[in-house]
């Protein structure tokens, strides 16, 4: 009887292990996706597999090199869940060679040579989108307009799809519009009211669209945080400061400022409240932390959407946010128990 | 108030906890087994927290059932008692149920068959009679916490009298999945139980008693409530939501008071007793039946057992009878657990034996148990931060621990972590966080244990340096005041005495060479012994478990050692009875003096003591033991001081008699320099303090007792210096008159009062720095005020006050050139002690550097070898090169001084 020696506890929980947790993440993503795809045309389906085989290819490539098992790294869904997570960040109908050097930018640079999962300081899949976002910008601004709006009056078929993302779509300028955020930052002199009547992004079914997508982001976030997988704190953080912004401005100047309900329902805010800034691994920890965390991505997403170079501010706010989150870790400990008052900071260097 | 509020109590709640799967109905399906007597009994000495027993028995001895068998060693320990009748028929090493797998002392008992109880004495009158008695009658019945740690009880209760009670809770939640001995208990035992809790109120009077038991035990809940209620009792039932590990003492008080047990505190000292269910029952069979503490309630679960249940067994049946009992099926078998899953301690034998505090034993299969799957990467998902009952970030001390940064492990917390195993239940990579935080721990407590070694030995060190420093110091004087004193005195009648002493007989210097170097071995001994004796005290005191044996086995040996040389000292003398007598008007004067000394130490040892226990009287004004100890001391006391005064009349006979002057000034110097090594202990211990405030160190305590006896020390020979000097001024005044130097005094005495002036001078300083560092601290008016630096200063101030006036007084009487000679001899010592300091420090900055450097270096070299810890690498890197650059700085300010001061010589 070769009995077992090993210290406690004895047990663990059952079944939900580390790759059960990237897999209800991509679970999760699976409402915009689909929506995305219904709006917009097969391109975010090709997107995703380019992605995840190019995930695959450079996590297996750099483990190989690192000599850590493949397999064992692979089967913990990190790459594919950054894979995703890029896919169905980029513009539908974006060249494959975009998305390969986003997704293998974020897998190779910002994950693996910082060591892997669990090392990377910043979050991979905004790394990567950053880099692309700076480095091709006529091909991230082309986002596929909703059928009714576009001048060709249809969304792309899946060969279109195909030939726009592999060699290149001559027709393509009419399937493609302008999304809201980038309309109303390109609204120029017209006060709001003015640019909503008359900008074509800012239709209807234009913002319905998005109204569409977010809702479907929001369902699948929600679902993450019924399955404990992510807190409140960080959707909540962001999107309650990126409300309680954008109501001070637009009460404030309402005729150059949008709505607050425009903000939250428009580009990426609840995908990136509930899956991007969520990333534990580069985001804080302590609930306070995510709060401020999460607040400070909200403030940050805000003021890049209304005075910054892009119509969109989640991937800067949030690999802002990242630099900022050991620092705030360090004055955001809880109160443990037993002890008065939380410690905050840390005292390096001193001599005892 | 209505009966029905009487039983219900407000219930809080807990941060974090987990729901792992209950699996307690499997061993409730069988009623309470009662397995038969096993071939043999394993008893170990150690079956609770403290010191083990020492056996009353001896091999062959015939024991009835309840018969002591083992009597407590010290203040934290217990007895222990025959489980049933029998023969002992070894004493010997055997393998225990202990977390290290180690064998330990055990006595082994093969019963007769007939068990036969002894007489038992029931504690009838225990309401009658006083609680220390009562508490002496629990511990001689062998009763210790059952509930898992095994503190005995007698001595828990007593550290309940330090503040009034407001909670005296009685732990029944056994929260742990699988136990249900506890639940079982309450189910057989109700009316024994609340009989016990009874008789325990009555020893601590709280104010409310609360019995916490979670919501998963309806049986024994209603069951209680039946008792309670039938007895109209007030004694309240809170049921607590089920969720681990709401039955730890931290959990569950939080649970039942809302109250917190603040970080390094007992509950005590917030006024709250926790108590198992199952040492209420004990405590309750003892003193009403009069039974010790010989058997107890355990858990037999597992898949790997065919009838899983419930047993009444006795203390010392092997595991391996307890398996068959319950018809183990050894194929399944792979883990075999003594307690929960989650704290419990895998065994590594069955022949292992139940104790005192064995609540469950868990044979379970592999599938019951699998092996833990492989660790993955730590993506700080955070859930187990959700699940800490301790609200600590455990991802951050996971990596912390990985890193090996101690600090900042400590500033996380790391000690308030209670090893529930929440976190690594949770863990979705598998991560085994608490291994990894014992890891630290225990690393955290050899650093510490290692920090505190190498201050002893520095101060060791430093003391030795400023003694040897001091007698070549003397020893230089002494030869100036020789080359003065041999043009002007040819003839001195006082040297030619050890010349005269000088031809004797050639053995004699040999043998009182011996025997001189016997005795400061012995006494070397001694205080090495009574140093170790000091530490088995602190740490019986502070439970440091571990350290106790290993303490107490020095102890011995040492005594050994010392016993060894008394003896070997007792035959010198025999062997030299030819010692000449010339010799001994000579060389008793310094036994004698030797003695004087001796029992000057004895009488500070002594009044030292007695001042504590008076303390503790006073803290514990009925404690009869205490006042017993006193009196003995207080006659020690006077027979020391006795011997003191009879000696002190022979040595001032003898020293008049020959070298009176010398003597005295010898005495003096010698006083001197002890009180000087002293102080600067006394200094050295209450920086250690502050610092260890400052970080917080659990071993405050201990460095406070330090300090008070160093300061006590200090203040002793202070005293004696004061008396001595009395008496030399005496011989100094007479020698003054015959001498023919009595410039070379005069100058002395301005020398240390320069000195002394100086040292007045740095105080200030050192008091006004201190309290402007506190300013800087922001720390507001009062709290400088509360800290002892401003009185410091003070003193300092008027002491210096007093000695500059006490310098102008003689400078005027002196002669001019007297004066000036000793005043260039005190600036030059002044000028050169700074210029010393300066050098020292210059050194130990370039050293500073030196090693900053290295470091860098070294990390510089590591941040090649491991790219993946590159962020914590050069986070330490940074943290060196600031730590550099400020050494740097320093060093060039301090070259820059030194230089300023030569130019200024």
């Amino acid at each position: 009887m070769a009995l077992l020696r090993i210290t406690s506890p004895h047990t663990q929980r059952a079944g939900r292990r580390t790759s059960w947790v990237m897999q209800m993440v991509i679970l999760a993503t699976i409402p915009g996706i689909v929506v995305q795809t219904w709006l917009f045309g097969w391109g975010t389906f090709i997107n995703l597999m380019i992605a995840c085989i190019t995930a695959l290819l450079s996590e297996a490539a750099i483990l190989a090199i690192r000599r850590r098992p493949v397999g064992f790294f692979l089967k913990d869904y990190s790459a594919l869940l950054t894979a995703v997570l890029l896919g169905v960040a980029l513009p539908p109908v974006v060249p494959w060679w975009v998305t390969v050097t986003a997704v293998a930018f974020a897998i190779i640079f910002a994950k693996q040579l910082y060591g892997g999962l669990g090392n990377n300081p910043f979050n991979p899949a905004m790394v990567g989108y950053a880099i692309v976002l700076v480095s091709f910008p006529v091909p991230m601004s082309q986002w596929l307009g909703v059928h009714s709006m576009v001048s060709a009056g249809e969304t792309l078929s899946f060969m279109q799809s195909l030939q726009a993302i592999f060699h290149q779509l001559p027709v393509i300028d009419s399937y493609t519009m302008a999304t809201p955020l980038d309309g109303f930052k390109h609204k120029d002199l017209l006060d709001s009211q003015a640019a909503f009547s008359s900008i074509a992004a800012l239709q209807g079914p234009s913002l319905n669209s998005w109204l569409w997508v977010n809702l479907a982001y929001l369902v699948g976030g929600l679902a993450l945080i019924w399955l404990r997988i992510i807190t409140w704190h960080t959707p909540v953080a962001l999107l309650g400061a990126l409300l309680i912004m954008s109501g001070a401005f637009h009460l404030f100047d309402p005729s150059n400022t949008a709505t607050p309900f425009f903000h939250l329902t428009t580009g990426a805010a609840m995908f990136g409240a509930f899956f991007i800034a969520t990333d534990p691994v580069s985001s804080c920890t302590s609930n306070r932390g995510k709060l401020i965390y999460g607040a400070g991505i909200g403030i940050l997403i805000y003021i890049i959407r209304s005075w910054g170079g892009y119509p969109d501010g989640v991937a800067f706010g949030v690999l802002l946010m990242n630099f900022a989150a050991p620092l705030i870790d360090y004055y955001t400990q809880p109160r443990t128990y037993g002890h008065k008052k939380a410690k905050t900071g840390l005292k390096v260097g001193e001599d005892n | 108030m209505p009966t029905v509020n009487m039983q219900t109590a407000n219930i809080f709640s807990f941060h974090g906890g987990i729901h792992p799967p209950e699996n307690k109905t499997q061993s409730l399906q069988l009623p309470l087994g009662r397995p038969s007597l096993p071939n043999e009994l394993i008893l170990p000495l150690g079956q609770h927290i403290g010191q083990s027993s020492r056996p009353l028995v001896k091999v062959g001895d015939k024991v009835l059932k309840g018969e002591t068998i083992a009597i407590n060693n010290g203040f934290l320990s217990s007895f222990l008692h025959a489980p049933t009748s029998g023969t002992i028929t070894a004493i010997e090493e055997r393998l225990i149920a202990h977390p290290s797998g180690l064998s330990d002392l055990c006595i082994i008992l093969t019963p007769d068959g007939s068990d036969t109880w002894t007489k038992l004495e029931p504690l009838s009158h225990w309401q009658d009679i006083s609680k220390t008695d009562v508490l002496a009658y629990l511990s001689e019945m062998g009763i210790i916490g059952m509930g898992g740690a095994g503190f005995p009880t007698q001595v828990k209760l007593q550290g309940a009298y330090k503040n009034p009670l407001t909670h005296f809770i009685i732990n029944a939640a056994e929260c742990e999945p699988y136990i249900t001995a506890d639940d079982m208990l309450i189910r057989e035992k109700t009316l024994e139980l609340v009989l016990g809790i009874e008789i325990l109120q009555h020893l601590v009077q709280a104010d409310h008693v609360v019995i916490g038991i979670e919501d998963n035990k309806p049986t024994a809940i209603a069951a209680l409530r039946t008792v309670l209620n039938k007895r109209k009792s007030k004694i309240q039932v809170a049921v607590v939501p089920t969720k681990y590990p709401s039955g730890g003492e931290k959990q569950l008080i939080q649970l039942l008071t809302g109250k917190e047990v603040p970080s390094g505190q007992y509950p005590a000292d917030i006024g709250i007793l926790c108590q198992n269910v199952g040492t209420c029952v004990a405590v309750h069979d003892a003193i009403t039946l009069g039974k010790p503490l010989i058997s107890r309630f355990t858990t037999l679960t597992g898949d790997a057992l065919k009838n899983p249940q419930n047993v009444e067994v006795l203390l010392g049946t092997p595991v391996a009878h307890l398996l068959d009992y319950a018809e183990s099926e050894p194929k399944k078998l792979s883990r075999l657990i003594m307690g929960g899953p989650m704290m419990g301690y895998t065994l590594d034998s069955a022949a292992v034996p139940i104790v005192k505090t064995s609540n469950c034993i868990l044979a379970a299969s592999k599938k019951e148990l699998p092996p833990p799957a492989p660790e993955q990467a730590c993506i700080r998902c955070g859930m187990c931060e959700q699940a800490c009952p301790a609200s600590l970030l455990p991802q951050q001390l996971l990596w912390f621990s990985k890193s090996q940064e101690f600090e900042k492990a400590e500033h996380h917390n790391l000690f308030d972590c209670i090893e529930c195993g929440a976190c690594s239940y949770v863990c979705p990579s598998s991560i085994p966080l608490v291994q990894y935080y014992r890891h630290t721990k225990s690393s955290i407590r050899e650093a510490r244990e290692a920090t505190v070694k190498s201050d002893l030995a520095k101060q060791r060190f430093e003391a030795r340096k400023a003694r040897q420093d001091a007698e070549a110091a003397e020893k230089e004087a002494k030869r100036l005041a020789r080359q003065k004193a041999t043009p002007s005195k040819t003839t001195d009648e006082k040297k030619s005495a050890p010349a005269k002493a000088a031809p004797t007989a050639a053995a004699a210097p040999a043998t009182t060479d011996e025997s001189k170097k016997l005795k400061v071995d012995i006494a070397i001994g001694k205080s090495k012994l009574k140093k170790l004796e000091k530490q088995l005290l602190e740490a019986q005191e502070n439970e440091h478990v571990e350290d106790i044996n290993s303490l107490q086995l020095q102890v011995t040996d040492q005594e050994k050692a010392i016993a060894l040389l008394e003896e070997q000292l007792a035959q010198m003398p025999s062997a030299t009875p030819a010692a000449p007598a010339v010799n001994t008007a000579k060389a008793s004067t310094a036994p004698v003096n030797d003695e004087l000394k001796k029992a000057k130490v004895d009488v500070a040892l002594i009044g030292v003591k007695l001042k504590k226990l008076q303390k503790q009287l006073i803290e514990t004004p009925d404690d009869q033991e205490l006042k017993d100890k006193i009196n003995a001391f207080e006659t020690d006391l006077k027979a020391a001081q006795d011997t003191v005064s009879r000696l002190s009349a022979t040595t001032e006979s003898h020293t008049a008699a020959s070298e009176p002057k010398a003597a005295a000034s010898d005495e003096l110097k010698k006083l001197k320099i002890d009180a000087a090594i002293a102080k600067a202990a006394v200094k050295k211990v209450e920086k250690a303090l502050k610092k260890a405030e400052e970080i917080n160190a659990p071993e405050i305590e201990a460095i406070r007792q330090q300090l008070k006896e160093a300061q006590q020390r200090a203040d002793d020979l202070e005293k004696a210096l004061a008396n001595p000097e009395a008496a030399s001024q005496n011989a100094e005044a007479q020698t003054k008159k015959a001498d023919a130097a009595p410039n070379n005094v005069d100058a002395d005495a301005a020398k240390k009062r320069k000195i002394d002036l100086a040292i007045a001078k740095a105080g200030i300083k050192k008091a006004e720095k201190n309290i402007q560092l506190l300013q800087e601290q922001g720390k507001d008016e009062a709290e400088i005020n509360a800290s002892e630096w401003p009185s410091k200063l003070k003193e300092a101030q008027e002491k210096l006050a007093a000695l500059e006036a006490e310098e102008s007084a003689p400078a005027t009487a002196v002669s001019a050139p007297v004066e000036k000679t000793a005043d260039t001899v005190a600036q030059s010592e002044v000028k050169a002690e700074p210029e010393m300091d300066l050098a020292t420090q210059i050194k130990k900055e370039k050293i500073a550097v030196a090693l900053a450097k290295a470091q860098i270096n070294k990390l510089n070299k590591r941040l090649e070898s491991t790219p993946e810890d590159a962020d914590s690498i050069n986070q330490e890197i940074n943290a060196t090169q600031q730590r550099l650059q400020r050494a740097e700085a320093l060093l060039e300010k301090l070259i820059h001084s030194q230089t300023n001061m030569q130019e200024n010589r």
